[in-house]
């Protein structure tokens, strides 16, 4: 009788109990254990410091590019002429997988100046069109080479397996010819 | 008739009391196997014994390769300059993994053939399944490890992958990169899970063996073992058999070492990795390009992008080999007794190839109508194909016994 003296009245006993807690505690152990191993995964405090770059664009003409590295890719920095501003405007209502207007892709008062991640939105690869002689796909912006995805002068996807528009960072005009990519800009100047 | 083994030495006697070994190796020797195996069951053996072959020069390889971004590509070129025997080394290394590849693609083809995922050894399949799925992010991780041009563009496209699962896509290529591109601290991953997974590997293959050995091995008829006439002691008939075919393979193996090395690899390789630069042309090694054309050929399917459909179908194509066991749910195994799965059979196989060809061919114009056309083939074969045969063949008449056939044969002659 001893026996039925350490059980409980409703059918739950006091050992499952100790069993249930012990499982339960056991479970939260591990898990509170295996948190710090996947977290040391994420990018390390050192690696999310170097995260701004300054650039220099009093040196770029109308109707160039240049690349520059930041946070370990390429952003892509265009010039744009008043034709291609023009046509990615007409573009504005266009069918397109990722609708954005112009107007969205680059900041308010300084259209010619567009500032993208050159990372192709579909799996990752750098897309063609930084240089004069590139291929600049069927909508005269970009075109990534691996899986044929095309992008206009306001870098939108307008064909191909790519779903968005190539990003736009972070970016803030520190004079009208230096930016410091990695930087929200001030309210004060928008 | 049975061979009396010699009696134990006493040293062996006292382990075996204590931790039976010698008695579990007893097991491999006397292990009966089916008489009939033809020469398609010693694929195993060779992904064995590479399965060795790599993990040997891999851990030597591991002595001289330093994973960091700005030594990794110069310590390869080091192995392959200035390490004693470094250039053979890596050679048997790179090449063994697409020997590898080979040997287990047409380990797995003789499966679909003879029915070997069928009941009683579906666990045998599904550990196959795993070890295949980890061999394919070994090799992966391993072709990284290199930094050249393509291996810094393929760790790019495939961690990518995953930025198309959505909502939490973004975060997860970050954490996997461990940064915000990739760079150092995914190559020291990479080669950290690279020396690991072939260990697991190792595991899942004793896995692998055991269960099949719990229940006893398929063969070319696809019918069960009867009686002990069926059957030969593992040791001498089947290690002779396997060791002279592993001598065949490794010829093979071999000339690609000695006198291809470079066959099956890209030369842009042999470019350091530029994160601004992304080749003309990238493709993966051949034993990844079916899947590839697959991710590639994938349009947008209802309210799913391409980019999303793509990494679903092509995880799929593997996914779905899980199911095969129940997909086909026909008694008889040996695509011999089975007209119409035999049809199906070798055109999955003309499928299959079809699909390297796709992946390795730009993907615009008519390759792009073909990918999409062999990507449809794959899912129809399984998911229709495979269980309507199942369910509507007539299968020829099975021979009663393993030995039956033989015997015949044999009173014929």
């Amino acid at each position: 009788m001893a026996e039925a003296e350490a059980h409980g009245h409703g059918g739950e006993t006091r050992r499952d109990f100790i069993y249930l807690l012990g499982g339960a505690m056991g479970a939260i152990g591990a898990a509170a254990f295996a948190w710090p191993l996947i977290d040391s995964l994420s990018p390390a405090a050192d690696t999310k410091a170097a995260s701004t770059t300054e650039v220099d664009l009093s040196a770029i003409k109308e109707g160039q590019a240049v690349t520059v590295k930041w946070r370990g890719s390429p952003v892509f920095i265009r010039y744009r002429t008043k034709d291609e501003i023009a046509r990615a405007v007409k573009d504005d209502k266009a069918s397109m997988p990722d609708p954005q207007p112009d107007a969205a892709r680059h900041q308010d008062g300084k259209p010619q100046w567009l500032v993208m991640l050159g990372v192709c939105t579909h799996l990752g690869c750098i897309p063609l069109g930084q240089s004069s002689s590139d291929k600049k796909g069927d909508f005269g912006g970009w075109f990534c080479p691996c899986h044929g995805s095309h992008y206009d002068t306001a870098g939108r996807i307008r064909k191909g397996p790519a779903p968005k528009n190539l990003p736009v960072p972070d970016y803030r005009f520190v004079t009208d010819t230096r930016i410091v990519v990695g930087e929200k800009p001030k309210k004060a100047a928008a | 008739m049975a061979m009396q083994p010699a009696p134990q030495p006493r040293w062996m006697r006292w382990v075996d009391s204590r931790l039976p070994i010698f008695g579990s190796m007893a097991h491999f020797n006397a292990y009966p196997t089916p008489k009939n195996l033809n020469y398609w069951w010693t694929f195993g053996s060779f992904a064995a014994i590479t399965l060795v072959v790599m993990l040997v020069t891999g851990i030597v390889l591991a002595m001289h390769y330093t994973p960091h971004v700005d030594h990794a590509f110069d310590s390869i070129e080091r192995i392959m300059r200035d390490v004693n025997h470094g250039w053979l080394l890596r050679y048997v290394h790179a090449n063994g993994a697409a020997m590898f590849f080979l040997v287990v693609y047409i380990h797995i083809f003789r499966g679909l053939y003879y029915g070997s995922y069928k009941a009683p050894r579906e666990l045998v399949w599904w550990f196959g399944i795993i070890i295949l799925l980890c061999m394919m992010a070994t090799a992966f991780m391993g072709y990284v490890l290199p930094w050249g041009q393509m291996s810094y563009w393929a760790a790019k496209v495939i961690t990518n992958l995953f930025s198309a699962i959505p909502l939490v896509g973004e975060g997860i290529t970050t954490w996997l990169w461990g940064g915000f591109a990739v760079d150092n601290p995914t190559l020291n991953r990479f080669f950290s899970l690279h020396y690991l997974l072939p260990f697991v590997i190792v595991g899942l293959v004793v896995m692998h063996i055991w269960s099949f050995h719990a229940v006893g091995n398929g063969n070319p008829l696809g019918i069960d073992v009867k009686s002990p006439k069926d059957t030969l002691p593992f040791h001498p008939y089947y290690t002779v058999k396997d060791v002279f075919c592993i001598g065949i393979f490794l010829l093979v193996f071999a000339a690609f070492v000695f006198f291809a090395p470079n066959f099956m690899g890209h030369p842009d390789n042999y470019i350091p990795a530029d994160s601004l630069v992304t080749p003309a042309h990238i493709v993966p090694e051949w034993y990844f390009l079916p899947f590839y054309a697959i991710l590639r050929a994938t349009p947008d399917i209802l309210f799913i992008n391409a980019k999303l459909a793509g990494v679903i179908a092509m995880f799929g194509s593997i996914l779905l080999l899980f199911l095969l066991p129940w997909l086909d749910n026909s008694k008889v195994r040996s695509a011999n007794y089975r007209p119409a799965y035999r049809v199906a059979f070798w055109l999955f196989v003309i499928d299959c190839i079809v699909l390297g060809f796709c992946g390795a061919a730009a993907p615009e114009g008519i390759w792009l109508d073909i990918s999409r056309i062999a990507t449809a083939w794959y899912f129809f074969h399984f998911l229709i194909l495979v269980p309507i045969i199942a369910r509507t063949e007539r299968p020829k008449p099975l021979p009663f016994s393993i030995s039956e056939p033989v015997v015949k044969t044999a009173a014929r002659a």
